[in-house]
């Protein structure tokens, strides 16, 4: 029974889970509000926005690819979010939609990149983070738009309706819920494994592969714009780069989570692990008194250690 | 058995003509030229529209911005050619920079002393990735992304605020233009391709990496050291990214831990080497196109200035010509014949 457990548990996210518990403790040595409720809370409360963008972050890298317009798709969605809001009257109803149909847009546009131009993934959404902030730049300097986040935003990321649990962490688990039932329940998610492990084999079992990876594309477009929109509710306005810290984590979250970074192997779950590692490391480091400097270089050689103990390639002599 | 006076078929097709031997060296080199028409015809529209003209500060002034994304673009190269990545160049471009804030300075032996330092750095920074690569098994991105993180970090602990001076001598040897007008940055990187890239590209290790890139199976059948190649590849990375770190000490004469430079270094080398015509699957292209790369990239941002755009859609213009670039590429599905091939 316990075998058949283990044997169906990824050995990677066991391995991520007793990171996540080792993190625990070791911050609770350190300091003993670290196991409290609201601490953990808040921690979680954080971890969302990060977990909404790694949703998408994943699915991109379960087809073999990789999405590097995170960054500026981020900011892109917050200041769409605040910039609708200063619509007047109906701005307020569709801040919240109006950042997801730009971030899905934008994701759209690189799925036909890689789908259809067949453009490696990694230039081409650099490419478009380029012109994201290209725009962002025009967008926020030609005229004075709105930057402030409306009250509706405000809500979704700070305000706790239920059970005290920030709303934030709703639609997170939201959002996770929505992929990992599509990963996991669909012939949609059937197909997106089979892209990562081979388009080819996918294409002739008759998979129509270029819809597949531009609709994946589209939904890492839509969970940046989101959560986006998120942050600039959290911080109460929209600002350049705000986006910038969620890149890497992103995709270091998934990575430690047990997914593939060559595709078609990983699971919602363990992404889930991923997320709360990273954070509960950002957030070890920063309240444990290291300059800058140390707190780079712990984080770059935790990352590393972990990576070095569990998420290396099969061996072949090849 | 065959008996040894057996004629050959006669129905044998007869061989098509054989094509002129430069006709295949054009096209393993293709990338690179377009890159440098390209880049020759933005420069040219530049120095006209330029109202100083075609001075030799101009020049100069461009050669050392051109450079030092060149040497960042040909490190990037190294790793591409055997279909990995090391997203640490930027890193290592921003420790080295440090580093040598702090010790090229002081009398020529202390120069001397200091310069190695950096140059061993880049080398100690790239045998570190080649390690986790080849011997850790980690997939490249992610790996060098973490050791990117270790580098910024001692980048940081060594420079906690910009500062540091480095040693005039050496800054105008490497900044300045020599008597004929021929700016000091171009002579060493064609320095680098002659004594560095050349003899490279054409010794076992480099004809190697292009054969893991190629393909892996087929390297390892042929009896190629595939794990030494690989792994120098990420070495030569970390040494010409501390070329630049020192070029870049040159131009600024000072060291900062600059993170956002970095990361915009990191990712601008990546395009630098697919508009240099090398593919990201590795295999084919090389250094020198990475170079031209480079120099039509910052072309770009030059000739936006001269041709009095407004500096704010500048980003914007940026990014839809390295779009368009690349896009280019997507031209070769025209003469895909079969489906297949599209799908790898």
């Amino acid at each position: 029974m316990l075998s058949a457990w283990t044997r169906k548990v990824d050995k990677r996210v066991l391995a991520s889970l007793a990171c996540i518990v080792l993190l625990l403790l070791g911050g609770s040595v350190y300091s003993r509000n670290f196991l409290s409720l609201a601490y953990l809370l808040q921690q979680l409360q954080v971890a969302s926005f990060l977990g909404i963008v790694a949703t998408g972050t994943m699915i991109v890298i379960l087809l073999g690819h990789i999405d590097l317009s995170v960054p500026w798709v981020v900011t892109l969605g917050g200041m769409m979010a605040t910039a609708a809001g200063g619509w007047g009257r109906i701005g307020g109803a569709v801040a919240i939609p109006f950042a997801f149909v730009c971030g899905l847009g934008m994701g759209l546009v690189n799925g036909i990149g890689v789908a259809y131009l067949r453009i490696p993934s990694m230039i081409f959404t650099l490419g478009m983070n380029a012109i994201a902030q290209g725009l962002m730049v025009v967008h926020t300097s030609g005229f004075a738009p709105q930057e402030r986040a409306t009250p509706a935003m405000h809500f979704l990321s700070v305000d706790r309706s239920i059970l005290g649990i920030p709303n934030a962490v709703w639609m997170w688990v939201l959002t996770g819920g929505l992929a990992s039932l599509l990963l996991s329940r669909t012939a949609f998610g059937r197909r997106v494994y089979a892209i990562g492990n081979s388009e080819r084999a996918a294409y002739l079992s008759r998979a129509n592969t270029k819809l597949v990876i531009m609709t994946c594309f589209g939904i890492s477009g839509a969970c940046s714009g989101l959560a986006g929109m998120l942050l600039a509710g959290y911080s109460t306005k929209a600002y350049q780069a705000m986006g910038d810290p969620y890149l890497m984590p992103a995709i270091a979250a998934v990575v430690i989570g047990g997914t593939s970074i060559l595709g078609g192997r990983g699971t919602y779950y363990g992404t889930v692990t991923g997320i709360i590692v990273v954070t509960l490391l950002q957030s070890i480091l920063s309240i444990v008194q290291v300059p800058e400097a140390g707190r780079q270089v712990i984080y770059g050689a935790v990352i590393l250690a972990m990576l070095l103990t569990y998420g290396r390639e099969e061996k072949s002599s090849v | 058995m065959i008996e040894p006076s057996a004629q050959p078929k006669a129905t044998t097709a007869p061989s098509p003509p054989r094509r002129p031997d430069w006709t295949y060296h054009f096209a393993a080199q293709r990338g690179a030229w377009i890159a440098l028409l390209i880049f020759a015809a933005m420069f040219t529209l530049f120095a006209c529209e330029h109202p100083a003209g075609f001075s030799h500060n101009v020049i100069n002034t461009a050669a050392n911005k051109g450079a030092l994304l060149a040497l960042v673009a040909m490190a990037q190269t190294f790793p591409v050619l055997t279909s990995g990545l090391d997203l640490s160049v930027g890193m290592v471009f921003v420790l080295t920079n440090c580093v040598a804030s702090t010790l090229v300075s002081g009398s020529p032996w202390r120069v001397a002393v200091g310069v190695s330092a950096v140059l061993g750095t880049g080398l100690a920074c790239g045998a570190l990735n080649g390690a986790v690569v080849v011997w850790g098994r980690l997939q490249p991105i992610i790996a060098t992304l973490a050791t990117g993180s270790l580098f910024y970090g001692a980048a940081l602990w060594l420079r906690p605020s910009p500062g540091g001076t480095v040693d005039d001598g050496l800054a105008e040897a490497l900044t300045g233009s020599l008597p004929g007008g021929i700016p000091c940055s171009i002579v060493l990187l064609a320095a680098l391709v002659f004594f560095v890239w050349l003899p490279y590209r054409h010794s076992v290790l480099g004809r190697a990496a292009y054969a893991v890139g190629s393909s892996r199976q087929a390297a390892f059948m042929s009896g190629l050291p595939v794990a030494r190649a690989q792994f120098a590849t990420y070495v030569l990375s970390g040494f010409f990214s501390a070329v630049g770190g020192l070029l870049l000490t040159g131009l600024t004469l000072s060291g900062e831990a600059n993170a956002m430079l970095g990361g915009s270094y990191n990712l601008s080398s990546v395009a630098a080497v697919v508009v240099g015509g090398t593919s990201l699957f590795g295999g084919s292209g090389g250094a020198v196109g990475s170079i031209f790369g480079a120099f039509v990239l910052r072309t770009i941002g030059d000739l936006l200035f001269v041709l009095d755009l407004d500096p704010l859609w500048q980003p914007l213009f940026l990014g839809v010509v390295l779009l368009f670039s690349v896009g280019l590429s997507s031209l070769r599905l025209l003469r895909i014949k079969n489906r297949l091939d599209i799908y790898r």
